[in-house]
């Protein structure tokens, strides 16, 4: 095939209450389509990392899902502050939340290490004051039935 | 893929092909079609959702009826823990047994006794090294299935313990052989009398090389009718007509109280399909933290909300909460049993059905994911009203269905009538 299924789902950021919908979305479109549970685990993990990250930091954006016989893309585009310093941004731990968010139990610093943990390429497009590009990559393994 | 009898039924002379159950059905399974509702046997996952719904009656749980039963066998009645809550004022369980025996029943053996060992065996379980955390119970037959179906990485985590209607059966047989060896196996029936229709499924649904503990399901409300009109006549019961389950027993017919039982804070308690989802979402993006134990459960209230009890779930609810005060804690202990350690999970109390993965379609993922890609085209050109009234519950769901040829683009009428103006 030549052009990949894409699916667009807003980030809502006014509340925690939809954080989370998109992977959601996300996990069940996913499924329908046959993808191994292994790779729509780490998809719905990073994703939702994601997602939470737009809230917290960007009021909100973006997320787009594409899909491919052999690749997924999923793409987190936000108008927030951007990332000052991705090498301390990728450090576990580092957290760069206000305090009432981390009060709400998010905002450990885990977000963007977790990301590139459960995808197979993660590429980080960030300007300050202008916004955050996040594209997580997955390459699926062509199995016996897929190829048929 | 085994083909799995379903209880939940549709008659369709009663259906009128209204989309109440299609709007309704948790796990969108329901199509209407000629005017009349379908039910996808492969999505079904049991949880009388419809039959609660419907306004004509026309969905049903199918189940063995009383007058079915061979009376003539040695027929042990397993009542779930949810009958004790149908009556208002009962301040004594044994009135309920005695009912029972009064019916007919040659002994009855409380599905509360049996939990109590189930509770026992998930403390054990819960100790066991390498297990996935959060366990998950496996005790409510449509969350079983619905892990099965829709959430492939939890799969792992359910508790692999037979259930307490199962476990009653077996330790019911056993009691039976032990105490009147005059009885030849072949003449005991156990009969399970059942809040819902999931469990009769369950119970249905033996697979190959399983032993079948369960011999008949009965409906709480069929039990219910003729047990009212014994119980009535009971002036005390007699010394046989003695109740053996607890306060923890009772409990696990109500949400929370399977996990209360476990003295284990660290637990997460949910009921109703649909938060059972979001719950269920939640636990495979890892975002739930510290909890060891999830107990889940269809029906809204607990098993006191099943669909085949008559009383109001939550009405019920508060009765047990009464008849519980009267009750030991947990009057049955595994340990209590010969041969049972209470470290060590016993191989026979384990259940032989794995609780696989098992995928709901999509043999070709190319084939998905064009026929997905014509959908997507498709749902643009749709009202996106999620009326229902093409037969599909949503239009995304409508658009699949065009391009899979099980409906026509003619069955949206919204789309008739604003193109024809």
């Amino acid at each position: 095939m030549s052009e990949a299924l894409h699916f667009h789902f807003d980030v809502d950021g006014a509340s925690f209450a939809n954080a989370g919908k998109a992977s959601v979305e996300t996990k069940k479109l996913l499924r329908q389509i046959g993808v191994s549970p292994e790779v729509i685990r780490r998809v719905s993990v990073a994703m939702y990392e994601g997602e939470i990250n737009m809230v917290i930091h960007a009021h909100g954006g973006d997320a787009d899902l594409y899909i491919t016989e052999d690749t997924i893309l999923i793409t987190l585009k936000d108008v927030g502050p951007g990332i000052r310093n991705i090498e301390d941004a990728m450090k576990e731990g580092f957290s760069t939340a206000p305090e009432n968010i981390r009060a709400l139990g998010f905002g450990a610093g885990m977000g963007l290490p977790n990301m590139k943990r459960y995808s197979d390429e993660m590429h980080i497009d960030t300007k300050v004051g202008v916004g955050t590009t996040i594209e997580l990559w997955y390459h699926l393994k062509p199995n016996a039935e897929g190829n048929s | 893929m085994a083909t799995y009898t379903h209880s939940v039924s549709i008659d369709p002379e009663k259906c009128t092909g209204c989309t109440t159950c299609l709007r309704r059905c948790p796990v969108e399974a329901i199509r209407i079609r000629g005017d009349k509702a379908q039910i996808n046997p492969l999505q079904c996952i049991d949880c009388g959702e419809c039959i609660r719904v419907c306004k004509h009656a026309a969905k049903h749980a199918v189940y063995d009826r009383l007058e079915e039963l061979d009376w003539s066998k040695y027929l042990v009645a397993l009542p779930a823990p949810s009958l004790f809550g149908q009556f208002n004022n009962l301040d004594d369980a044994d009135y309920v047994i005695q009912g029972l025996l009064d019916m007919g029943f040659k002994e009855v053996y409380e599905v509360a006794k049996a939990a109590e060992y189930v509770t026992d065996l998930t403390r054990i379980y819960l100790k066991q090294p390498g297990i996935k955390l959060p366990a998950i119970s496996s005790a409510c037959p449509a969350v079983v299935r619905l892990i099965k179906l829709r959430f492939p990485t939890l799969c792992e985590h359910l508790i692999p313990t037979l259930t307490p209607y199962e476990l009653a059966g077996k330790f019911a047989r056993e009691k039976v052989l032990r105490e009147h060896p005059e009885i030849s196996p072949d003449d005991i029936r156990t009969v399970f009398i059942s809040p819902c229709p999931a469990k009769i499924s369950w119970a249905k649904n033996v697979m190959e090389g399983q032993k079948v503990y369960v011999d008949y399901v009965v409906s709480m409300n069929d039990v219910y009718m003729e047990l009212l009109s014994k119980m009535k006549s009971v002036a005390a019961p007699s010394p046989e007509a003695d109740s053996q389950a607890g306060n923890v027993g009772l409990g696990w017919s109500i949400t929370t109280g399977e996990a209360v039982a476990l003295m284990n804070d660290a637990y997460l308690a949910a009921d109703g399909t649909d938060n059972v989802i979001k719950v269920l979402d939640d636990l495979e993006s890892g975002t739930v933290n510290g909890i060891r134990f999830v107990e889940l459960n269809a029906c809204s209230a607990g098993c006191v909300g099943g669909v085949l009890a008559p009383a109001n779930g939550y009405i019920a609810r508060v009765r047990l909460h009464n008849l519980r005060k009267t009750c030991a804690i947990q009057p049955n202990r595994l340990t209590d049993i010969e041969g049972m350690s209470g470290d060590a999970l016993p191989g026979e109390l384990v259940d032989a059905r794995p609780f696989t993965y098992m995928p709901e379609g999509a043999p070709n993922m190319l084939s998905m994911l064009l026929a997905m890609q014509k959908a997507n085209a498709l749902v643009e050109k749709l009202p996106n009203k999620d009326c229902g009234a093409c037969g599909s519950p949503t239009c995304r769901a409508f658009a699949l269905d065009v391009v899979n040829g099980e409906a026509q683009l003619s069955d949206c009428r919204i789309r008739d009538s604003r193109e024809g103006s």
